[in-house]
């Protein structure tokens, strides 16, 4: 560029070369403007645009949301963490005795959802209402946030100094503890023996030491076997609740919904006897239910025996004059299914289990469906060791005494007397997680991990192990138990490398497959289980020892004929024995059988309530009093259908008193009543029972309270097995309409087009045969999806907020006709157990009364609910028919009215459980059942990103994984090789929302309305020789 | 103005000129406060506030603080809506299908009535917003407003849409329609009035010169838009009955729900006119203009509309019976029968039994007699529709979820926070406003030749 020649003047200053110019000519700005730091303090003019900018900054960020607290961002991002993207661990769960190998789903590192192992051999799968909750118990701020002395916190240090030297010097000390499955924590507690020179008691709140010493006696061994519902093609329960509560619920309501799978191809199935006093679980899908008094039970499984017996040529065994509906006939049928049939008690009178072994031993069926080669250790507790226990613990013979995760204060009959000798011992020390009845009155508290912060073995059955790992790391200062007693013995080692060891010399050196002990290890880990190749040691066991002396103890302690009332203890699905009674998922979860929540109660016959002029509606009864030797408790009547004459059921696990805000105080605890008397915990307590109706009234917050379905054939429809065979289509409603001169299915009238789903058709087919009313589902939805608890007065209020409920009906008494009399269900009433789920209408009435178009369907046939949107104004409940669609009629959430019992939703801690993928709703807007469609939208980008179509069985729903009886399938009705498809028989390929399903007993709920559900149901089949109410 | 027979009784009594009509109506809003209206004015206020915590206990927590549940999510709120929204057929019956059909005796009871039916909606429009789990934003979401959710509208087949629209525009044209018939009175009290009234009854008159023109034009406004409310007096009922009719609920979906409605909400909202005119006429001593004559005449509508309703509640059962749909059946069987069994005798004797004591002269024309039975008519129309809403709800198709409803306080509340609106309006209007229309009436003082009786 050519050098700029010309001089600019800035002024005629410069040119004239002023001096007052060039004193200010290097300035940019004149002096008297303020641009520099004034001298004189005031504000300059950068001042000024600082402040402002500062201002408008601070003002603009304050305008913005308020920042989240608490937050902490990865610095370095974890290798195999990434946000959004679960990962799943196998662990396994136990509490006591009660086993379940599962696959735990964390988000951002936070376990948020159990599911079932599938590669378990146990549990296959399958999980519970218990299990699936107990990932919130990990958020539990009940937990103990470190160790306690004498009450008061202090560090592990300082316990473990004073625990290991006062357990030396305290002589005769007792370790304490509930079923351990786990062998290297049975090692620890060796270690701990053997250097305190301790013993070990054990005991289970709910024990099956009758049948250990039954077949101690029997067999000479003692230990449970492994029951086979699978093989059976007849079973006889006693009162056990096996799909229930009983020993391996989830094992064997897998196993029991194998023969209860019925298709036109296969139209068998096992059928059930039951005899029980209470209504159970187990009892509601017997094909044949026959009441019985507890008084009646030993002799009812000794007349059995007798009627086997004749068949068999043996001699009859006591005298048994009784008559039971149906026995003789269970006798016949199980005669004639030798070696595949089963027979079992819930009782836990070991005379009673004899002859339930010689039963089955006449029956073949010993190394059949009872497999004692292969025992299972669920249940090792030994009630007179812990009698006596308790009897030096009170003498004050116990100088040291360890509760390892047991809880016997409260959940021991003589609990009271625990806990008013706890004192006498030198040394006490417990290692529950929280501060419970028993942990509340030792000198140590040493709190152990949440298991799902714990790493673990466990032994559930000669030869199958589980691996428990942890899937976050610890939330509190807690440390192990297992490494606590090492520590205590004086082994320094931790419990990981401990358990490695373990397994490096007993499991790895066995086997051969994998060379590597790391491989070994991980691959173990990975699938949570590892069975122990099996040795050939087919030994053949046999036995029959004792049934003549258990026989005649049976025929002198049991009557025919007793006058007095009788109260029979059991378990409740959701609460079990007590121990999870601070989850207010459980506490919440609608019994399966009185559909109650919160509460424990009496349940009284119907009989027994028009005596006493109860009639119950809207849950609202009467308080009653029962008397068992002396102690009494106050607790409300549920009158129940189906329940013995003269008995009277209450259940366990409630009026726990140091569980926490959630558990503290909801119903009675009824452990005190249990009979020790006999040398074994007593369920059944025949003698010296009075109960009295008193005139306060009370209500039993029920979320169903009317019991039959009113003969409505397009609600329930079923049939017997013969009729079944018959016709395909037995006990169908075929409703029809007529038009056109002709009569018509509902589905070819309408007002609508029809939608078209051109690449996916969401549907369930879901078997009533089926289900067996576990409500493992209802906890499983209310995980995955956020739904909120309400409590107690909810419920009462007729607002539990359930996405998923297990309809429950009776059926009406026979020969009722008149719709009073068909609201009266039978005294011992056939029950149905329907899942009912938002229906997903392809003509769907919900949709179309929304103003606002909140609810609209999916181009997949789903129904959606747009919750932004969503102005609640209810008509779309009104008009469903189903009556599936909830309403928040509070704010759930950060709301102190519901803190105490909505933790999930309320406590910073139980927020943690809460899914990302899931909102949770605000007040005032519906929500339903979304057949989970954050997961078919994760299954459909999975596909999508991988560029591939999505496979049949990638995408499932909560419910369906949770089922333990496959009773819910899950799948796309479009794709001609899904399972759906299969088993509705849908024919061609269309994409048309109405499928033409050829499957016989297929129906919808409700068919006549057209309003075209996506769910559809399996006629229930009951193997009965004819219809009866 | 038509011939009128000599014979016919007159419509006004007592001989009153001109000039008395204009007095005796004016001086209502000219004099101080009766001792009457001022007690009866504060209990409706006192009502307004004490209903007025349990409506802002709602509003701040939630529609749980009423009585609904999972089965039965309409009850109170709904019931008083239909409710309210039937009392206000009345007056627009009355001012314009009695105006195009010139029954000239409405004209004593028209203005009275108008403003009963625009409090009526008013109280009724206040339902569909705050039985709203979102009231905050329902209250706009549900108008069909160009916005920016990607252009999202309204679902204009939902019957509660329909109802958006019927409740406004109902509302709009029986506002305008009253409002147009106050402004010849509003400019004869301005006429009498001095100093700050005048400027205030000047304003309100909107400048209303009483010129032949100006009539003129007023006529033809009025016929206008009594050609426009008179649809809506069939309209809106049959649309709010749409809100039942149109769902798959047994006890709902009944086609014969429109003009049952439609005869219901004029039922009720004649019962509501007797209520109200009987007091007024007392306490303002309007024995001469609102007559026995009127209040017989309303009673042969409380019969006529009474028998209609009664043979609606027999058709339905018949239907229900003859459809041969067991829950149909049930939901009729479980009215008679079921839990609220007591609520549907209410209604029959209420509604059914009780209007047909009118056929007796004596009782029509005794005042003592309408003003209990009209009460007992309003209770029985509140009746059904709890006993529609509430029974047909509460039991529906699954057994399972059968459930009973139990209101509480704040439904209560609520429903007095309505009554304290509605008579809080209504006893302003009777003061400040000219309760009857002055310059109607005065068109029929003299419409037949007779001389005057004094």
């Amino acid at each position: 560029m050519k050098e700029n020649k010309k001089t600019y003047w800035k002024g005629l200053e410069q040119l004239t070369n002023d001096p007052e110019f060039i004193k200010n000519a290097d300035k940019e700005f004149p002096d008297y403007l303020p641009i520099n730091q004034n001298t004189d303090g005031s504000a300059s003019r950068r001042d000024f645009l600082k402040m402002m900018g500062f201002s408008i900054a601070a003002a603009s960020l304050a305008a913005c949301e308020a920042p989240i607290r608490k937050a902490i961002p990865y610095v370095n991002k974890p290798v195999d963490i990434n946000p959004s993207i679960p990962n799943y661990y196998a662990t396994t769960f136990a509490s006591g005795g009660d086993y379940a190998s599962i696959v735990v789903k964390t988000r951002e590192g936070r376990p948020i959802k159990i599911e079932g192992n599938t590669l378990s051999p146990i549990t296959k799968g399958g999980v519970n209402a218990i299990v699936e909750a107990s990932v919130l118990t990990l958020y539990d701020k009940q937990r103990l946030a470190g160790p306690y002395i004498n009450g008061e916190r202090t560090d592990w240090s300082t316990l473990d100094n004073e625990v290991s030297s006062k357990l030396r010097s305290a002589g005769n000390v007792k370790i304490v503890t509930n079923t351990i499955l786990s062998p290297s924590t049975e090692k620890a507690i060796t270690a701990l023996v053997e250097s305190t020179g301790a013993e070990v008691i054990t005991y289970d709140p709910i024990s099956q030491y009758g049948i250990l010493k039954a077949n101690e006696t029997f067999f000479g061994q003692s230990v449970l076997p492994t029951y086979h519902f699978d093989k059976a093609n007849v079973i006889v329960s006693f009162g056990a609740d096996f799909l229930g509560t009983w020993i391996s619920p989830i094992e064997f309501a897998k196993q029991y919904s194998q023969g209860r799978k019925i298709s036109k191809d296969r139209p068998e199935m096992s059928r059930h006897f039951q005899f029980e006093s209470n209504l159970s679980l187990t009892g509601a899908n017997a094909d044949y239910r026959t009441p019985i008094k507890a008084s009646q039970s030993g002799l009812a499984v000794l007349a059995l025996y007798n009627f086997v017996a004749r068949k068999a040529g043996a001699s009859a065994a006591g005298s048994t004059n009784i008559d039971i509906p149906h026995l003789e006939k269970a006798a016949n049928e199980l005669w004639a299914s030798r070696g595949k049939s089963i027979v079992v008690s819930g009782s836990n009178d070991p005379n009673v289990q004899v002859v339930i072994n010689a039963i089955n031993d006449l029956l073949g069926n010993t190394g059949q469906t009872i497999n004692l080669s292969k025992p299972s250790y669920f249940r090792k507790g030994d009630d007179a060791k812990m009698n006596q226990f308790v009897a030096d613990l009170s003498a004050g013979r116990v100088g040291g005494v360890i509760f390892y995760n047991c809880n016997p204060v409260y959940d021991h009959p003589k609990g009271e007397e625990i806990a008013a000798s706890i004192s006498k011992a030198k040394v006490s020390v417990s290692t529950n997680e929280t501060m419970n009845e028993t942990a509340s009155l030792v000198q140590f508290v040493a709190p152990d991990h949440h298991y799902l912060e714990s790493w673990n073995d466990f032994n559930p059955r000669k030869g199958e192990y589980s691996l428990s790992q942890p899937v976050i790391s610890k939330l509190f200062d807690t440390r192990q138990a297992q490494e606590s007693f090492l520590k205590w013995a004086g082994n320094e080692k931790g419990y990981y490398e401990f358990i490695q060891d373990g397994w490096k010399a007993e499991m790895f050196e066995n086997q051969t497959e994998i060379a590597g002990f790391q491989d070994f290890w991980d691959q173990a880990l990975y699938n949570g289980v590892y069975a122990v190749a099996e040795e050939v040691e087919e030994e053949s066991i046999s036995g029959g020892q004792g049934l003549s002396g258990a026989a005649s103890a049976i025929s002198n302690q049991y009557k025919a004929q007793s006058e007095g009332t009788e109260l029979v203890i059991y378990q409740k699905i959701g609460i079990g024995n007590g121990t999870f009674a601070n989850n207010p998922w459980l506490q919440e979860l609608s019994d399966p059988i009185t559909k109650a929540t919160w509460d424990n109660y009496l349940t009284v016959s119907q009989k027994w309530a028009s005596e006493n002029n109860l009639r119950m509606s809207e849950g609202s009864t009467k308080m009653a009093q029962i008397t068992v030797g002396g102690k009494t408790l106050t607790l409300p009547v549920l009158v129940q259908p189906g329940q013995a004459e003269g008995t009277v059921g209450l259940a366990l696990g409630y009026g726990r008193t140091k569980a926490g805000k959630v558990g503290n105080g909801v119903g009675v605890n009824a452990y005190s009543l249990l009979d020790i008397s006999k040398g074994f915990v007593n369920y059944d307590i025949t003698e010296g029972v009075s109960i009295e109706i008193t005139a306060d009234s009370y209500r039993i917050a029920q979320t169903q309270t009317h019991q039959t379905f009113m003969d409505r054939e397009y609600v329930i429809q079923e049939a017997t097995l013969p009729e079944y065979k018959e016709n395909p289509s037995a006990g169908r409603y075929h409703p029809e309409i007529y038009t056109d001169g002709k009569f018509v299915k509902p589905s070819k009238i309408s007002l609508w087009k029809g939608h078209h789903y051109s690449q996916h058709h969401w549907g369930l087919a879901i078997d009533m045969n089926s289900c067996i009313g576990c409500s493992a589902c209802s906890v499983a939805c209310q995980v995955e999806n956020n739904v909120a608890v309400v409590g107690k007065q909810e419920v009462l209020n007729r607002r539990e907020m359930a996405w998923i409920r297990i309809d429950r009906y009776y059926s009406s008494a026979e020969g009722a006709s008149s719709a009073k009399e068909l609201e009266i269900a039978a005294d011992n009433p056939q029950v149905t157990f329907q899942p009912m789920m938002c229906q997903h209408c392809n003509n769907a009435p919900c949709e179309t009364v929304c103003p606002v178009a909140a609810t609209t369907h999916s181009s997949e046939g789903l129904n959606q609910m747009t919750y932004n949107r969503c102005i609640g104004t209810r008509y779309c409940a009104n008009n469903c028919p189903y009556k599936v669609r909830r309403f928040n009629w509070f704010k759930y959430h950060d709301n102190k009215d519901f803190s105490a019992v909505n933790v999930a939703q309320n406590d910073d801690l139980g927020k943690m459980v809460l899914n990302p993928d899931v909102t949770v709703r605000a007040r005032g807007v519906i929500e339903k059942c979304s057949m989970c469609v954050q997961r078919i939208q994760a299954g459909k980008l999975t596909a999508k990103r991988e560029r591939r179509k999505i496979k049949d069985g990638e995408i499932n729903v909560a419910c369906a994984v949770a089922c333990p009886t496959d009773a819910i399938v899950f799948g796309d009705m479009n794709d001609p090789d899904s399972k759906i498809t299969n088993m509705l028989k849908i024919e061609e390929n269309t994409t048309s929302a109405t499928k033409e399903v050829n499957e016989e007993r297929a129906y919808h709920v409700i068919e006549y309305l057209n309003v075209s559900p996506n769910v559809w149901y399996f006629t229930k089949i009951r193997n009965k020789d004819k219809s009866e109410a | 103005m038509q011939v009128t027979s000599s014979v016919r009784e007159p419509l006004i009594t007592g001989g009153k000129t001109l000039k008395d009509v204009t007095h005796d109506i004016s001086r209502q809003v000219e004099g101080k406060p009766s001792l009457a209206w001022l007690l009866a004015f504060l209990v409706s206020v006192g009502v307004l506030l004490l209903g007025f915590l349990a409506l802002a206990a709602t509003l701040w927590e939630g529609i749980g603080m009423w009585g609904l549940n999972k089965t039965v999510g309409w009850a109170w709120d709904i019931t008083n809506f239909v409710w309210w929204v039937g009392i206000g057929h009345a007056g627009t019956l009355i001012s314009a299908v009695l105006l195009l059909f010139r029954q000239k005796w409405r004209m004593a009871i028209n203005r009275a009535a108008e403003a009963m039916t625009i409090f009526a909606v008013i109280c009724a429009a206040m339902f569909p917003v705050i039985h709203m789990g979102r009231p905050w934003l329902g209250f706009y979401w549900a108008l069909p407003l160009p916005n920016t959710f990607g252009s999202l509208w309204v679902n204009f087949n939902s019957p509660l849409l329909w109802d958006v629209f019927a409740i406004s525009t109902y509302f709009s044209v029986s506002l305008v329609f009253w409002y147009i018939g106050l402004i010849p009175d509003f400019a004869t009290i301005r006429d009498r009035a001095t100093g700050l009234r005048k400027t205030i009854y000047g304003a309100l008159s909107f400048g209303w010169d009483g010129a032949a023109k100006t009539w003129m034009r007023y006529e033809s406004v009025a016929l206008i838009l009594a050609g426009l409310a008179t649809p809506l007096v069939l309209s809106v009922h049959t649309i709010v009955s749409f809100d039942f009719a149109t769902s798959v609920i047994p006890g709902w979906h009944t086609t014969i729900f429109p003009p049952y409605f439609v005869a219901g909400a004029i039922f009720s909202g004649f019962a509501m006119v007797l209520t109200l005119m009987i007091v007024t006429r007392k306490v303002f001593h309007l024995e001469d203009y609102i007559t026995i004559g009127h209040i017989e005449l309303m009673n042969i509508v409380i019969i006529i509309t009474g028998s209609i309703v009664g043979i609606a509640y027999i058709t339905e059962f018949f239907m229900a019976w003859y459809s041969g749909v067991a829950a149909e059946q049930y939901a009729f069987i479980n009215r008679m029968f079921g839990p609220y069994w007591w609520a549907y005798w209410s209604m029959m004797t209420c509604n059914v039994i009780s209007p047909q004591l009118f056929w007796f002269k004596k009782i029509r024309t005794s005042i003592v007699a309408t003003f209990l039975l009209s009460l007992v008519v309003n209770i029985g129309m509140w009746f059904e529709r709890f006993v529609i809403i509430v029974t047909s709800l509460h039991r529906d198709f699954l057994p399972s979820s059968w459930v009973m409803f139990y209101p509480t306080i704040s439904d209560v509340g609520v429903y007095l926070f309505t009554f304290g609106l509605f008579f809080t309006l209504f006893f302003l209007f009777a003061k400040f406003f000219p309760v009857i229309n002055m310059f109607e009436v005065k068109s029929i003082v003299k419409s037949s030749s007779v001389k005057i009786k004094k």
